[in-house]
């Protein structure tokens, strides 16, 4: 299988989608011309024309609500929102438009949208290194997808593409210049299906996203000490597939979860409750949560560093678990 | 007039049945059957008849939370738009949506949206859709004076005409966003003024004007179809209920709420109709029976209705599949 950046899979799957339906457009801030503040829509407006690639003003809730009314009018628009500190200005349109058109009207209205954006970070300050995933899997009537690889990347959002839902496609900044391997030609994965990345029978990790590879650098490391995780990929936030987490933890009776966002309130709550309460009987241990310092993210590239966890911490935390 | 018997006669009638649905859904919410907000168009409804007279059945429609009065004006049977303000499965939206979100696809009625100024890039979005597939639709939009203080309503109208959609903006100005007066709220009064910001073509009409409304918004939306970009309509009128059930109004003096009367959309109608002698008193009793009988059905057809079933709670959330 080719080697390709999680930035080239993303541009494929848009790409390919784009070619097998002509419904499919991308709107959004130098989305176009440009070619995406992050390259990922990179030579797709010349390719498409701005008929299918269009740069927008800097307005997000215009952006996001004018995508959802596109996609009511029959049409499949793929809106960027240009990092996901931004869907702030939207909210109110993800919120109370595309996860709430379908089932207010009684079915009427279809909202088949996709809202692609980068969370990450890199010394740009407090506004624009957050990781708002919770608040999206928090609301019935979104998909939120948040994948780490880009084999998934792909998969998923040509799957996204594809649905009749809403779906937030949340990428990670970070991970764009990230190889993987991709399968040659046409492949689609299913949202809500959470993935093995790695076998083990000591502690489960539950992860996604960057952390994704984060945790697997842990378990490499742990690995040397004969300690063996199993590593489970959300891949998607809501529906949240937690069978594979439940399968494993029946083996491992312990769980980690690692979230690049804030713990409280954050997915690993969720995911904290769902296997206590679910798999209470497997449990040797309280299902642990490993996230950022609860503070804004600061600029200052030392005081950045202490602020994600990292592979020793991850294994530090597993090495805890296991004592 | 610019106008013939039977049109003449048709838009009374929608103006009046607008004006009886509103009072017996009031009566209705009285006796706690219609819950939650309940938004009266009485005094407002020259402008739904006539917007909808001026556009052709396939445009499309956006429209704020005082919705009842375009869906009916557009045609759907006053039974399942009653029927849906008092949670019946019967109802346009299952009884999910209720009085702020009334919708009607089949008639391109794309729904009644209650955070102000949020459904105008919806609007937009639909006109997009329709510029994209090269549809002859134009898209209209209603909301209030009120939401044009908002910065989606620029963000919105900006984009709109950057990309020069195929849209019209209906401002119903009836002079309050909620108890607010316009000049305590906005710092133009003529809010048509605002869309010069877009350098895109707007007009102040008299909302109590049936035939105003209708030829004004049929200028601008032939403008539209024939890809002129954006419109912008400010209809002046006045909203004789208050803002919502239970709303005291403090902010307006009894005698300003009457004298507003004596320029009630249906009396001025009706006055420009005797006079015109496209119709009679009896037409006009005609009318006002038939609508009585209507709406009589409409409100035993809600009250007959089945509650929606407890399966369908968990339905709708997403598109299954």
């Amino acid at each position: 299988m080719p080697l390709i950046t999680y930035r080239d899979a993303i541009r494929d799957a848009l790409r390919e989608e784009m070619i097998r339906d002509d419904r499919v457009l991308i709107l959004g801030e130098e989305v176009g011309v440009w070619g995406g503040t992050y390259a990922v829509t990179r030579n797709l407006h010349e390719e498409f024309g701005g008929k299918r690639v269009i740069d927008t003003p800097i307005a997000e809730a215009a952006i996001i609500g004018a995508a959802i009314g596109a996609a009511m009018g029959g049409l499949r628009p793929v809106a960027e929102l240009m990092t996901i500190n931004f869907s702030l200005e939207a909210m109110d349109q993800i919120v109370n438009n595309a996860a709430k058109i379908h089932y207010m009207f009684g079915g009427q209205i279809k909202v088949p949208l996709v809202i692609r954006t980068p969370a990450g970070w890199g010394q740009l300050g407090a506004t624009h290194s957050q990781s708002f995933e919770a608040w999206f899997a928090h609301l019935p009537g979104l998909i939120v997808a948040m994948p780490g690889t880009p084999r998934d990347a792909k998969g998923l959002l040509k799957t996204a593409i594809r649905s009749e839902n809403p779906v937030m496609f949340i990428e990670h900044a970070r991970l764009y210049g990230l190889k993987g391997e991709v399968p040659e030609g046409e492949y689609t994965l299913p949202l809500g299906v959470s993935d093995i990345k790695r076998g083990g029978r000591d502690v489960t990790i539950v992860t996604y996203s960057r952390m994704l590879h984060v945790a697997l650098g842990a378990a490499e490391e742990l690995a040397k000490e004969g300690i063996e995780c199993e590593v489970v990929d959300l891949r998607t936030l809501r529906p949240l597939d937690m069978g594979p987490a439940y399968e494993s933890v029946k083996k491992t009776h312990r769980a980690l979860v690692v979230e690049e966002d804030w713990t409280t309130c954050g997915m690993g709550a969720e995911i904290a409750a769902r296997i206590g309460r679910d798999r209470f009987d497997h449990l040797d241990a309280p299902v642990e949560r490993l996230g950022q310092v609860e503070v804004p993210v600061p600029y200052a590239k030392n005081l950045e560093a202490l602020m994600f966890p990292d592979e020793r911490m991850v294994a530090d935390r597993v090495r805890k678990m296991l004592s | 007039m610019n106008v013939n018997r039977q049109e003449a006669l048709e838009y009374m009638r929608k103006m009046v049945l607008i004006r009886r649905f509103e009072e017996r859904a009031e009566e209705a919410y009285g006796q706690g059957r219609i819950g939650g907000f309940l938004h009266l168009y009485i005094g407002e409804e020259a402008i739904a008849v006539g917007a909808m007279a001026a556009m052709k059945p396939d445009d499309d429609v956006v429209t704020h939370y005082r919705d009842h009065g375009y869906i009916l004006a557009r045609g759907v049977d006053p039974k399942v738009v009653m029927a849906e303000l008092y949670g019946k499965t019967t109802g346009v939206s299952k009884g999910k949506g209720g009085s702020m979100h009334l919708a009607a696809v089949d008639r391109h009625i794309w729904g009644g949206y209650a955070i102000v100024a949020g459904h105008i890039p919806l609007a937009v979005g639909l006109a997009l859709a329709n510029q994209y597939r090269n549809l002859p639709r134009v898209v209209t939009c209603f909301f209030g004076d009120g939401a044009t203080n908002n910065g989606t309503f620029y963000s919105a109208l900006n984009m709109a005409a950057v990309w020069k959609l195929p849209l019209v903006a209906i401002v119903e100005n009836n002079l309050y966003g909620m108890g607010t007066a316009v000049e305590r709220a906005s710092a133009v009064s003529d809010i048509f003024k605002k869309a010069a910001s877009f350098e895109i073509p707007a007009v102040q009409t008299d909302g109590n004007d049936l035939l105003g409304v209708r030829d004004t918004v049929r200028t601008m939306v032939e403008m539209a179809r024939a890809g002129e970009g954006p419109q912008l309509i400010e209809a002046r009128t006045y909203r004789f209920r208050g803002h919502s059930m239970g709303d005291p109004q403090r902010y307006r003096g009894k005698d300003e709420v009457e004298a507003a009367k004596e320029r009630d959309p249906i009396v001025l109608w009706r006055r420009s109709l005797l006079e015109s002698r496209l119709a009679t008193e009896d037409d006009f009793r005609k009318i006002a029976e038939e609508v009585e009988a209507e709406v009589e059905t409409a409100v035993r057809f809600a009250e007959s209705s089945p509650d929606p079933d407890p399966s369908e709670l968990c339905a709708n959330v997403l598109v299954p599949g």
